[in-house]
């Protein structure tokens, strides 16, 4: 594990940068952990202050000090996100061994029902959730629904490597042996497919914050809670372009680019990982 | 050809599932709903008028018979396809007594628009642009190009969309930041017009562009550094084909098919894209359209632009997937 760590470090500079940026979001979210004053309160401080040495990213027009409020708002989307990755690769885990595994109609139906959810365009389908539930659609009802669409892709993905391991020899050997189908799955087959749930992880982490900061900059969130998405919400409801202060948008806008970027070169770097040629072109081999 | 008919028949038997799922879960969560479409209208209707209880009564029987509420909901569920499959899903409570269905349809060309200009900007610049960086893999060009394509890809379209928006509305206002054309042409076939609409596309246009193209780029890119090692490849640079007849003929027509099977499978998120792009710039799409309904408790409404997306998007991932034989024959034959 170290070694593949190390490793990484040393051969692939975007795992690198990758890892200082999500290093340095983490760190910041983790603050919020001691922050002095309750994020959801609203005017508790000097309200329109430019960044200064008493506060470091500014203060909005609702009287909250930036620092703490992205501190926590990050913090909240984090979580977020990695439910949402958690549920949704236990469902993709579940369905992709299985098809793989099992084959014949099981494989069928299920890839048939993968492929429905593929294709279901979730936009309109979180809005609809947002018009029924309006304020009662907190983070983990939306986790939860968003969990319930993030799994197809990787669950055809995990098939794939599922369908290669059946026929392999120590599959033969652990049923000869007598493990039962569940067994097989968790102890023989799960092992072969971590990395790339680990790669998809951060892909699947992408997509769910992108789409809760989606939803909340339009209002279709809880808008007391700090999130990414709510801090831009509100930020545009106090119109801070025009009124001048700045950095209320453009502080949020340069975290959002790190925390995405980070990430996504993440999972980029580990996708790569996980294929031997491409791993073997980049040590120069 | 007979598997030809075999795989239509099968991807059309897929998009009729596609579809009648999505509607259903439509239906269901919205009739889970607390809203009740007929007190709405008639709040709306009695706040405004001095109505008598037998004038209401009678308009609450008017109403509950026009959206087909008040009755169980096995029953309602077979009265909503059959409403469906006419088109006809009652009035819009924003623009009451407009069915919604029409407005829905005038707003469709305008999504429709600008999703089908972008997403084939994306797909086929993105993808050829991909394909020479992978070829020319030590191309110092390429390299940076793809350094930035990285660092644009990942950014959430609101994001983009709001970039775009402080750079060219306070910053360099040179083009137009809201609406679909300009107040003072008359709309139909004149310059005036068609000039007004083409300016105002760029900038929705350019943010939707602008995020799904690093997507293709990279992955053209790591499709083609695998292929270009290929026997084949190699076998035809020693025969001295010519480097285009390579990269187009060969190349890019094998690296392309998996490209098009995630095109299908993105056509959903590009939509949502559009949804977020036409609300930051104000155009006059389904996702504007979307967005009021539900701010204005509009259940007609909101109930006609889900239906009519999930519908669109379905048929046009069944498109993507039957140009998929044609690029690859051993789909025909299997």
């Amino acid at each position: 594990m170290f070694a593949v760590f190390r490793d990484l470090i040393r051969y692939n500079i975007e795992f690198a940068i990758g890892m200082v940026l999500v290093s340095i979001i983490v760190v910041f979210s983790a603050l919020s952990y001691f922050s002095p004053v309750d994020t959801t309160l609203i005017y508790m401080t000097i309200p329109d202050q430019p960044p200064s040495p008493q506060f470091w990213f500014g203060t909005n027009s609702r009287g909250q000090d930036m620092f703490w409020q992205l501190s926590a708002a990050f913090k909240n989307s984090l979580i977020f996100g990695i439910t949402v990755a958690v549920l949704s690769r236990i469902i993709s885990i579940a369905v992709g061994l299985t098809a793989g595994y099992v084959g014949g109609w099981v494989d069928r139906v299920l890839m048939f029902i993968n492929d429905i959810f593929v294709s279901v365009p979730i936009f309109p389908i979180l809005v609809l959730f947002y018009f029924v539930l309006r304020s009662n659609m907190d983070s983990l009802t939306l986790a939860l629904i968003m969990a319930a669409f993030g799994w197809p892709f990787d669950a055809r993905l995990i098939r794939s490597v599922a369908l290669g391991l059946k026929h392999r020899e120590f599959t033969r050997h652990a049923v000869f042996a007598g493990m039962n189908t569940r067994k097989v799955l968790l102890e023989e087959h799960l092992p072969y497919v971590m990395p790339i749930v680990f790669a998809t992880f951060m892909n699947n982490m992408l997509w769910s914050i992108g789409l809760e900061v989606t939803l909340a900059v339009l209002g279709f969130t809880n808008i007391n809670q700090p999130t990414i998405g709510t801090v831009l919400y509100w930020a545009n409801s106090h119109s801070a372009m025009v009124v001048g202060t700045w950095w209320w948008i453009v502080i949020p806008v340069i975290l959002i680019v790190m925390t995405f970027l980070g990430l996504f070169l993440l999972a980029v770097s580990m996708n790569e990982y996980i294929d031997p040629r491409s791993r073997l072109r980049r040590m120069g081999a | 050809m007979n598997s030809y008919l075999w795989f239509v028949g099968k991807r059309t038997l897929q998009m009729l599932a596609v579809i009648f799922c999505g509607i259903s879960a439509t239906f269901l969560v919205t009739h889970l709903s607390p809203i009740d479409p007929v007190e709405q209208v008639l709040g709306r209707l009695s706040a405004r008028a001095n109505l008598s209880p037998e004038a209401i009564a009678s308009t609450r029987a008017a109403l509950s018979e026009m959206y087909g509420t008040g009755q169980p909901i096995l029953a309602q569920y077979f009265s909503f396809w059959t409403r469906l499959l006419r088109g006809d899903l009652g009035p819009s409570l924003m623009a009451f007594p407009t069915p919604a269905m029409t407005l829905v349809l005038r707003a469709m060309p305008w999504t429709l628009g600008l999703l089908v200009s972008a997403t084939l900007i994306t797909f086929v610049v993105g993808n050829l642009l991909g394909a020479l960086a992978g070829y020319n893999q030590n191309n110092r060009f390429f390299k940076i190009f793809g350094i930035v394509a990285m660092g644009i890809q990942p950014i959430p379209y609101y994001v983009v969309a709001f970039i775009l928006l402080i750079i060219f509305g306070f910053l360099w206002p040179v083009l137009p930041i809201s609406g679909g054309f300009a107040m003072d042409v008359t709309p139909g076939w004149n310059w005036p017009y068609i000039s007004s609409v083409l300016q105002h596309a760029i900038l929705p246009g350019a943010s939707v562009v602008l995020v799904g193209f690093g997507g293709w780029f990279i992955g053209m890119r790591a499709l083609v550094s695998n292929i270009v090692n290929d026997d084949y490849v190699t076998y035809a640079e020693l025969a001295g084909v010519k480097k285009s007849t390579i990269v187009g003929g060969y190349v890019i027509r094998n690296a392309v098919v998996p490209q098009l099977t995630a095109l299908a499978m993105a056509l959903g998120g590009v939509f949502s894209g559009t949804v977020i792009t036409e609300q930051v710039f104000n155009y006059p799409g389904l996702g504007s359209l979307l967005i009021d309904a539900v701010n204005a408790g509009d259940y007609a409404l909101v109930l006609a632009v889900s239906t009519v997306s999930i519908t669109a998007v379905a048929v046009a991932i069944f498109i993507v997937d039957l140009l998929h034989p044609l690029l690859d024959p051993r789909v025909r034959t299997e």
